[in-house]
């Protein structure tokens, strides 16, 4: 046998924004060894921001591509430029909430969390500039999660899932203050991450061992035409997107969010809750959509009652909340059963629906986070409900910026959040799925009451002795407020212009 | 529906209705301080332009031929999802003027009285100054104000939810702004809860409708009611029911609407009387075709007038606290209303017309409990007041005529939007019109005792108030909007009862000829009668006080003696069943509906903390749940693929 290898076409074009977020989250790691310490952080910042939003316009110059490129592993079609673009859009936000530092002296990161705190080691490390290798991090994390979103086999999307899960095991664990859960909740990320990650590995295999390849058009054609036992498929199905619906914070996979949501670094879990969401739908779309559609009766049923499941968990549990990231986690897993109901109306509408669900709600997260990434005391972010009582008459603005996002989640109408379930729930029922519809419209019903309790909390309580100081944001913080409040504002009264390029974009490639 | 007219002149700028209250209510919340000296004028003053606007527009509508009376107006696409699309598109037809100058008018008489109000109102549990506190009221005044004009000035079924839930929000924030009282903050979460159990309904109706005929526009919708089966246009009509009840306080979700009287006066009064409550009555005379299309239907909601009417009324007769007995007359009211609507044709626009001299009374009586209170120190136990009227002439003069007007006194308004509704109830076929007419006969005669209690307590009788008070008059900003809503009261029953039928005909149709149990004369001498008796006989009860009056002292014992007799005799016969029944109803309204509403929070709220103990913290318990989700799944699709489930 010869060896005619022959190097794949490649059509560098259409990877360019892969390309410039690899690119420049190399070009970090070299920065971090050969720049002095006093310029990193900016070198740093800005290189990042522009690489994310040089990708950002490499997505839009490709709008309307459809290419199946480098040997057949990436997809560039329109729902993968949609959410890599949603997805940039996000990193932009959540990068300025990272490169943040006014806020808490030195950066919400430390380079060694390990060290224990208040030895001399510590109080040396509090005086130096917070951890810089967070951007890099940043970097291939957000080229992982552009890459999954446009895998088009299985593999590939393995090694873009690890791509981007280590960088956020990582990040996690670099809190500046509250360093114990922090850790707890990157060690917590990573078994869990690692058990999910296995279960979607073996998945890969049995598919492997139904199809004959990890393709997902191949599995797609292998589904009428394989001569293997029907399991097989029934099975790596069910472990596939099982290990994609732990990424989304689906119940019964959503154990870890709320413990991970709380430790983490609020950049962090900002850039979890908006950017992972998107990746991790953009995903589970691609697989259902392209390799199993065929089978779209069969795993309706179970994923919809999936999504019963995680909206109504999310919902409920969100009730008795106290803490501001524990709820904002518990809404995020509602939101993902919100999200699996576009997912579900199996069709173009069902997509651009999902699709505009994530943008509606990456903002709103964004903006919410970067609220709480505000309020503070001595020990730092005071995140427990109590302590936001009254802020409204310390703060209005930045209050009223909560209060708008809170809508939002809330699905009040005239904003993005509206819209989005509106959207999801008339896709839905377009299909026939009426069931999901009565679950959702119960659950909003019943989520609106925690997101409504903080804004009363904020606005009709006295502020009394324990209420929190909210910081005046910087710059860069108040940008992000700014971008996530006009985005939750304008989804709400004018969406169409994004309606109709999710609905222009929300065509698979196989 | 009559034919759409060129929007051409003022009616090309009905958007301008919205906008000028939306953006007042922008810049008053977002100004900050710099707007606190002036905020509450440039609230009363964008309220005041859209009313003129709303006249004008009125004028001109009413220039075009009778059968292309209404222009609609397309502003920009608001949602497009798959085969739905939806516009942000206004219509302004005779029904929807109607709206727009009640709320507009009604509601700047409550805005410039509520600027005399809030100058006397207590602002020292806030830590913000007085005109901060102000100005912030007005933001939140004039959002309702817009919200409530989108609501009835939207196109479309999702516009309406638009504005539905604005006001929503708008009167949680308003109702829970006196935040420093727990009371009031449990009562806006009251509102808040209830009001969301009837917004799921109507959120599901209008996804119903989208399922059904594919649009939510009304046009398309009316259209497409003749192709329903009775069995969707029932399930759809419930929906729509359940969400007018949650708005409008109505059994069996009326238990909020007392309790929002915690807010400040001026806001009771808009609330109840131009706006939110008119909510639910306006979805149900806008959604006229689909009521009209099912019999079984138009008897729910009769039904749920009736029993509503009757319930505010028997309770509005045992509570002491002024607003308190305002609000469940309000409640009573309105039961008259969707009596009205629900008897289906003509009865549609006696309903508005009820709302309209509603709105004018009740708003009177609203403001003139406000001035009340403000003379007698925020006193609002009617049982601690007595011969006032010798104190607060102006307030006593328009209560009194708005007291005429709600109990159904010949010249005033109430006579002439009542008295057509419980005729038209008897007009129902066999046994139902004598059930729902004798309701509505009834619920008369209640509403004539309890308001005349409430009037002699409050103006006449013996003084009962606590030391050292000296009743005042309000000042003129108070008293104006008070003598303008009396003259409106005057007028406008007699006004409206002829030409707002012919107004709304192109609406709702024409009427049929009476083809009654009994004419139109019998039932007003009924009526007359049974008013008369339920007002003498409060009357006559309690023209020498309640309980805390001092023992009757004076030269004509035996007279007293005798009336003594009466109250036993009284006690005897009516008051204890009476006050059982109350009682009871008041036991059911707490426990039944609240307990309703309680358990189902209690639930959510236990099942929560229970399954919050899942959430333990170690690894190892979320990796076996994982791992039993996962087994759950692949088992799932195993079943599924082995055909278990076909």
């Amino acid at each position: 046998m010869t060896t005619d290898f022959q190097l794949p076409a490649i059509d560098y074009q259409a990877i360019s924004p892969l390309l410039i977020l690899f690119g420049v989250a190399c070009l970090g790691v070299l920065v971090e060894a050969f720049v002095p310490r006093p310029a990193r952080r900016r070198v740093q910042l800005g290189m990042a921001l522009v690489g994310v939003l040089a990708a950002l316009g490499a997505v839009v110059l490709l709008a309307g591509t459809n290419v199946v490129t480098a040997g057949g592993s990436v997809t560039v079609d329109g729902p993968a430029l949609f959410m890599q673009g949603a997805l940039l859009a996000f990193g932009v936000v959540a990068l300025l909430l990272i490169g943040e530092r006014r806020v808490e002296p030195g950066g919400a990161f430390v380079a060694q969390p390990a060290i224990t705190v208040g030895s001399e080691a510590d109080q040396r490390q509090a005086s130096a500039p917070g951890a810089t290798e967070v951007f890099p991090l940043a970097m291939f994390s957000l080229g992982g999660m552009a890459l999954f979103i446009a895998a088009s086999d299985l593999l590939t999307m393995f090694i873009a899932l690890e791509l981007l899960s280590l960088p956020l095991y990582l990040m996690c664990a670099l809190a500046r203050r509250h360093r114990l859960i922090s850790q707890e909740a990157a060690v917590k990320y990573f078994l869990l991450g690692a058990y999910a990650s296995g279960f979607f590995l073996f998945g890969v295999v049995l598919a492997y061992g139904y199809a004959g390849s990890v393709d997902l058009a191949a599995i797609h054609a292998a589904v009428d035409t394989s001569q293997m036992n029907p399991a097989l498929l029934y099975a790596a199905l069910a472990l596939i997107v099982m290990g994609l619906l732990f990424k989304t914070a689906a119940a019964p996979f959503h154990v870890w969010a709320p413990d991970v949501y709380q430790g983490a670094p609020t950049p962090i879990t900002a850039f979890m809750a908006a950017c992972t969401k998107v990746a991790a739908f953009g995903a589970l779309l691609r697989v259902t959509y392209v390799a199993f559609e065929r089978l779209a009766w069969d795993w309706l049923p179970v994923i919809g009652v999936i999504a019963v499941l995680t909206m109504l968990v999310g919902a409920v549990l969100a009730v008795t909340q106290t803490d501001l990231k524990r709820l904002l986690a518990y809404s995020s897993i509602a939101n993902a059963g919100f999200v699996l109901v576009g997912v579900l109306a199996v069709g173009r509408t069902g997509a651009s629906s999902a699709m505009f669900y994530l943008v509606a709600y990456g903002f709103a997260v964004l903006g919410a986070f970067a609220v709480i990434s505000l309020v503070r005391d001595r020990e730092g972010e005071t995140t427990h409900l109590s302590r936001w009582a009254g802020l409204g008459r310390r703060s209005p603005l930045v209050a009223g910026v909560f209060t708008v996002v809170m809508l939002a989640l809330a699905g009040i109408p005239l904003t993005g959040g509206f819209t989005a379930k509106f959207a999801v729930f008339s896709a839905a029922l377009e299909v026939g799925e009426g069931w999901l519809v009565i679950a959702g419209v119960v659950s909003s019903v019943i989520i609106a009451f925690p997101y409504l309790r903080v804004v009363v909390m904020m606005w009709l309580s006295e502020p009394s002795e324990s209420t929190a100081t909210m910081v005046a944001p910087g710059l860069l913080t108040g940008t992000a407020l700014g971008i996530g409040a006009l985005a939750v504002v304008g989804l709400g009264v004018v969406p169409g212009p994004v309606l109709d390029l999710a609905h222009d974009a929300a065509l698979f490639l196989r | 529906m009559s034919e759409l007219s060129e929007a051409s002149g003022l009616l090309g700028y009905v958007w301008l209705l919205v906008a000028i209250p939306a953006a007042s209510a922008a810049v008053l919340l977002l100004a900050g301080r710099r707007a606190d000296r002036w905020g509450h004028l440039l609230g009363c003053a964008s309220v005041g332009a859209a009313f003129l606007l709303g006249l004008g527009m009125f004028g001109q509508l009413a220039d075009l031929d009778e059968h292309r009376r209404a222009v609609e107006q397309q502003l920009w696409t608001f949602l497009a999802v798959g085969d739905l699309r939806v516009d942000f598109g206004l219509l302004f037809d005779p029904l929807a003027a109607v709206f727009v100058l009640l709320i507009t008018g009604v509601g700047f008489l409550i805005h410039v009285y509520a600027v005399g109000y809030l100058a006397h109102a207590p602002h020292d549990q806030t830590h913000e100054s007085a005109g901060t506190a102000r100005r912030r009221f007005f933001g939140y005044f004039n959002l309702f104000v817009a919200a409530m004009l989108v609501l009835v000035l939207g196109n479309n079924y999702l516009l309406l939810y638009v504005g539905w839930e604005g006001v929503g929000l708008a009167s949680y924030l308003l109702i829970a702004f006196w935040f420093s009282r727990p009371a009031a903050a449990t009562a806006g979460k009251k509102a808040f809860l209830m009001n969301r159990v009837g917004d799921a309904g109507f959120i599901l109706a209008i996804f119903l409708l989208f399922a059904q005929v594919g649009t939510v526009q009304f046009s398309g919708v009316f259209a497409g009611v003749a192709g329903m089966s009775s069995t969707v246009l029932l399930v759809l009509g419930l929906l729509l029911l359940l969400g007018a009840t949650g708005k409008s306080g109505q059994f069996p979700l009326q238990a909020w609407l007392p309790d929002a009287m915690e807010g400040p006066t001026p806001v009771s009064a808009l609330i109840h009387a131009a706006t939110m409550v008119t909510a639910g009555v306006y979805l149900i005379a806008r959604s006229h075709p689909i009521f009209s299309a099912n019999l079984t239907l138009q008897t729910v909601v009769v039904s749920v007038g009736a029993a509503t009417l009757l319930i505010g009324a028997i309770i509005g007769c045992a509570k002491d606290d002024i607003k308190r007995v305002l609000a469940w007359s309000t409640v009573s009211q309105i039961g008259y209303m969707f009596l009205a609507v629900g008897l289906g044709g003509v009865a549609y626009a006696l309903g508005l017309i009820h709302l309209l001299a509603h709105g004018f009374f009740k708003a009177g009586l609203f403001l003139g409990a406000g001035s009340v209170m403000r003379g007698m120190d925020d006193q609002v136990d009617i049982r601690r007041f007595g011969g006032l009227w010798r104190f607060l002439p102006i307030t006593w003069a328009t209560f009194g005529l708005a007291w005429l007007a709600i109990i159904g006194i010949p010249p005033l308004s109430g006579f002439f939007s009542k008295d057509p509704i419980i005729a038209a109830a008897f007009d129902r076929p066999g046994w139902t019109g004598w059930l729902f007419g004798g309701a509505a006969l009834l619920g008369a005669g209640l509403t004539a005792f309890y308001m005349t209690r409430l009037f002699v307590l409050t103006f006449h009788g013996p003084k009962r108030w606590t030391e050292g008070q000296r009743p005042h008059e309000s000042p003129p900003v108070m008293t104006i909007p008070l003598i303008l809503l009396a003259v409106g009261t005057v007028a406008a029953g007699w006004l409206m009862s002829t030409s707002v039928v012919d107004w709304l005909t192109p609406v709702f149709g024409e009427a049929p000829e009476p083809h009654g149990l009994l004419s139109h004369g019998q039932v007003t001498a009924l009526t007359m009668a049974v008013v008369v008796i339920g007002g003498v006989g409060g009357w006559a009860m309690f023209r020498n006080g309640t309980a805390l009056a001092p023992a009757p002292a004076g030269p004509v014992v035996t007279a007293a003696r005798a009336n003594l007799y009466g109250d036993a005799v009284n006690a005897a016969l009516f008051e204890k069943p009476g006050r059982w029944l109350t009682r009871a109803l008041v036991y059911v309204d707490n426990k039944g509906i609240d307990g309703i509403v309680n358990g189902l929070a209690a639930a959510v709220g236990g099942g929560s903390a229970r399954i919050r103990r899942l959430q333990t913290g170690f690894v190892r318990s979320y990796a076996m749940s994982m791992l039993l989700g996962a087994l759950l799944i692949v088992g799932a699709f195993v079943a599924v693929q082995a055909g278990w489930f076909a």
